[in-house]
């Protein structure tokens, strides 16, 4: 058995120690919104964040998370989370899915960065494309996804 | 994805194909009154039991009504008694938005109040097939084009009979009645919801004929309208297929043939089986006559940590082992042999022509690569099989379903599933994941696990798993004058046929070419060319790629044609317009639109920046690029794109947006490092995006797009912005190097500034 701390919740799983903590999500404790893309970490769609920080569950063995706090994209956009709740508001103004697949990974790169930058601070382009730049979209959102993070941070000011 | 489809030759032969063994038993078992009980009981409705809605004629008289199954609204629409209005699409959303597009057009004519309607996806239900086409099929632009007409007369059909029970309930005459934002009007101040009147509703007739609103009075069609799956896939609620959770159920990887159709010699599966959770591994028959080993277990990781331990012996001696390399020496030889013709033209003048061209093109494989890896359920019981899939072709993967499980097509339920993308990789003739799964299914049933499996492809199967955008040689000879006028053009295409072998085949393959193999050739030009078309057949399974054929003779055309116009010192845009003369007048508004909105020609661009322009006509909607690039450390940047687009009228305008803007990334996704499939020695060299790349955030460049007005019927928008954005951005380069990009993906080796 494995303790882990999801969505601030103590779960225990019975899983192998290497697992990848994206399965445990999706095929175990039967949290879906996380997506399986690539399992090698270059397309972004399984982020979650382990304490604040956005990292690929697909290659994070569940045995590793022991003693942190792991948040979904369903924890991050159900109005607990006001950043979250920011980003989400700003996807659904602009109407950013497609899709949709990649979109979790999305925002959950995006309340990452905006809660990583200095309270007020506004993003340069620059800076919202490499924040995003680890996260796949085939359908082409790109355009709206910076849209919708730059009003997220104004939202946020 | 299927464009130049004889239609009145489609339905009947694909029908013959697929319904051949369905029988009107089941529907006819069905008494009416036990059909009014079980839809009255969820109000005006058949979305229930969807099957039903083909014996649904009219709910007067069923045998006085001449309405097809796509004509009957019960089948598409459903308004609970609390006002909730359901629209039930006959297509996939894979992203393209008819989950909203389709629904807008139906709500229209229905008038109903616009925040309280739903959408669902359909199934393999007969109401859902395309109403031109006659088989169930989403491809080739053709959700909204088909659909306009059908789904607005089915929103007309469905108020008519919510006004005959108002005028019942009143006793007034219908005359007297209006309808406004999912209420009905009356004298004196009478008012009823479409909630309040829906079962009522049930019982009225459907009428054969409806009038429809005038195009000026439309309130919803038009409008910039969110999507209504805009909220639950910004939260992680959306289900795909991959989510689908059923009682019991298991999940399935595969091991496949390192070669298409390579058959096992050996399998040793004890280590395998050693592991907590491989619950079975079981040797199925896969795609193109190969062998795989599928590992059953408790979900996906055990399942692959399986895969990953079995020793496996392949024989691959019996198949074709295709090397690229190899092939493009082949298809050099090839294009200098005579072939079947597409045009032709007298050619006599190439060899008096003051100036010639002479080009030679390649494309690579491209793989779909869409974000939710191909993944399908299969729950059998006896006589019966569901399949919860996201399926552009329910209907011809139902049918395949049924064969491979010795049911009847009746006898399988297809449950379209929400999809992570597909780009045309979701319709597949052969239905090759969809079979595979049922494969599985079928022999983990027989050795007695009666449980549902979803079978799961990793990203390595799916960019080495095939159906690609065939590799490409176009060759080109062209003679013309001091003023660009083209004397003769000699151009030889040689690539795979994607649909050779399939059942398409009789309706694409005419004098041994395949019409989406040279589709968007030299029209809308006046050009005299010689069209000469070489198929190869190769162990490579192929596919339409959004665009089909586009996605290579755009960028051929349009760059050529860019070569002349820069040969004889002309402009771009006014040379195209010259050859457009007035017969083109939606290429004339679109790339006029491009060039006002970019201030081509007029704004200065930045030092080492460049313009490029095209204009392609594909899926019977215009789009005209006008861009901005540059060279930056020997590879093409792109900066800028504005669109000029000609789609008739638009349903949704955010959604076109959305189209333009995704299909031309995937333009650029051509252009890009990473963006090709080979193959050595028959096995394909690629496994994942860390070697096939796609473009990310910051490859995308600034993007407007403009529509020009228009009120004629709506023709498709999921696919024509791809063309064009390829060879747009390669003529801007060509115009600060000096020299055409001929080979994709770009060099990132150039030279110039």
């Amino acid at each position: 058995m494995i303790t882990l701390n999801v969505n601030g919740k103590d779960v225990q799983v019975d899983v192998a120690p290497d697992t990848p903590l994206l399965w445990v999500l999706r095929d175990t404790l039967q949290l879906g919104g996380t997506k399986y893309g690539c399992g090698t970490a270059v397309c972004g769609a399984c982020t979650v964040h382990l304490d604040g920080e956005a990292i690929r569950s697909c290659i994070t063995p569940v045995s590793t998370v022991h003693g942190k706090k792991v948040s979904t994209i369903e924890a991050t956009t159900d109005g607990s989370d006001p950043v979250g709740a920011a980003v989400h508001a700003a996807w659904v103004k602009h109407d950013v899915v497609q899709c949709g697949y990649c979109q979790s990974g999305q925002i959950m790169s995006a309340t990452a960065f905006l809660k990583s930058l200095p309270r007020g601070k506004q993003p340069s382009a620059t800076e919202i494309d490499s924040a995003m730049a680890g996260n796949i979209c085939r359908c082409g959102t790109y355009v709206r996804i910076r849209a919708a993070v730059a009003d997220a941070a104004q939202t946020l000011a | 994805m299927l464009p130049n489809i004889d239609y009145s030759e489609m339905p009947r032969a694909l029908q013959h194909l697929m319904l051949r063994e369905q029988s009107d038993a089941e529907v006819a078992t069905f008494s009416r009154r036990q059909f009014l009980k079980l839809a009255g009981s969820v109000g005006l409705t058949l979305g229930a039991f969807p099957h039903l809605a083909s014996a649904q004629t009219n709910a007067a008289d069923p045998a006085s009504s001449s309405l097809k199954p796509t004509q009957q609204p019960l089948a598409f629409v459903h308004i609970a008694a609390s006002g909730e209005v359901t629209v039930t699409i006959n297509r996939l959303d894979f992203g393209q938005g008819v989950l909203t597009a389709l629904p807008m057009i139906l709500a229209e004519e229905l008038d109903a109040d616009w925040g309280l309607v739903r959408s669902q996806h359909g199934s393999n239900d007969p109401a859902y097939v395309d109403p031109m086409f006659g088989i169930h099929l989403t491809g080739g632009s053709n959700s909204v084009k088909n659909s306009f007409v059908q789904y607005r007369e089915l929103g007309a059909r469905a108020r008519a009979m919510l006004l005959g029970a108002a005028a019942a309930r009143w006793k007034v005459d219908v005359s007297a009645l209006h309808t406004q934002a999912g209420m009905v009007l009356g004298p004196d101040g009478r008012k009823a919801s479409y909630g309040e009147l829906a079962e009522a509703a049930m019982a009225q007739p459907v009428p054969d004929t409806v009038v429809l609103k005038d195009a000026k009075d439309f309130r919803i069609i038009g409008h910039p309208t969110t999507r209504l799956d805009a909220r639950v896939k910004s939260s992680g609620q959306q289900v795909f297929g991959i989510d689908v959770q059923l009682p019991g159920q298991l999940t399935a990887v595969v091991a496949h043939p390192p070669v298409f159709g390579a058959r096992l010699a050996s399998v040793d599966d004890s280590a395998a089986l050693a592991i907590k959770g491989v619950k079975a591994v079981l040797r199925i028959p896969v795609d193109r006559g190969g062998e795989g080993v599928a590992v059953v277990a408790e979900g996906y990781w055990p399942a692959k940590q399986g895969r990953d331990v079995l020793k496996l012996a392949w024989s691959t001696a019996a198949v074709e082992k295709v090397d690229s390399e190899r092939m493009l020496t082949q298809y050099r030889e090839l294009a200098a042999r005579p072939g079947p013709r597409r045009f032709d033209a007298d050619m006599a003048p190439l060899a008096s022509a003051p100036h010639r061209l002479e080009a030679e093109f390649v494309f690579p494989y491209l793989a779909h690569a869409p974000m939710e890896p191909l993944n399908c359920t299969v729950r059998l019981a006896d006589g019966l099989a569901e399949l919860w899939v996201g399926t552009q072709c329910p209907g011809l993967d139902g049918a395949a379903a049924a064969r491979v499980l010795g049911l009847k097509p009746e006898q399988v339920k297809m449950h379209v599933q929400m999809t992570g993308g597909g780009f045309g990789r979701r319709f597949v003739s052969t239905s090759d994941y969809v079979l595979e799964a049922c494969e599985i299914a079928k022999a983990a049933r027989a050795v007695g696990l009666n449980v549902p499996v979803r079978l799961l492809w990793s990203r390595e199967d799916d960019i080495k798993g095939g159906y690609y955008r065939p590799m490409h040689l176009h060759r080109a000879h062209i003679g013309f004058d001091a003023q660009g006028n083209v004397l003769a053009w000699d151009h030889v295409i040689v690539g795979q046929s994607i649909t050779a072998g399939s059942v398409f085949e009789q309706f694409q393959v005419k004098n041994g070419i395949d019409g989406t193999a040279t589709e968007g050739m030299r029209d809308p030009y006046p050009l005299p060319m010689r069209l000469t078309v070489h198929h190869p057949k190769l162990n490579v399974p192929v596919l339409w790629w959004r665009s089909v054929g586009s996605t290579h003779t755009a960028y051929v055309m349009e760059t050529l044609l860019d070569d002349i116009a820069r040969a004889t010192q002309q402009d771009p845009v006014a040379y195209r317009m010259r050859l457009f003369g007035d017969r083109h007048p939606r290429h004339r508004a679109a790339l006029q639109l491009a060039v006002d909105k970019s201030g081509y020609g007029k704004k200065n661009l930045p030092s080492g920046q460049a313009w490029g322009v095209a204009v392609h006509e594909s899926f019977d909607s215009v789009v005209a690029y006008v861009v901005e690039a540059s060279v930056q450390q020997g590879s093409p940047v792109l900066h800028r794109v504005t669109a000029g687009v000609h789609c008739n009228l638009v349903v949704n305008p955010r959604t076109v947006e959305a189209q333009v803007q995704g299909a031309a990334l995937m333009g650029l996704s051509m252009c890009l490092p990473g963006a090709a499939i080979t193959l050595k020695d028959g096995v394909v060299e690629q496994s994942n995006f860390g070697d096939f790349m796609v473009p990310r955030i910051t490859d995308m460049p600034l993007f407007e797009v403009h529509v020009v007005p228009s009120a004629e019927p709506p023709t498709g928008m999921g696919e024509p912005g791809l063309p064009p954005l390829a060879p747009a951005f390669a003529n801007a380069i060509a115009r600060l190097t000096g020299k055409s990009l001929r080979q994709l993906p770009f060099d990132t080796r150039l030279s110039g500034s």
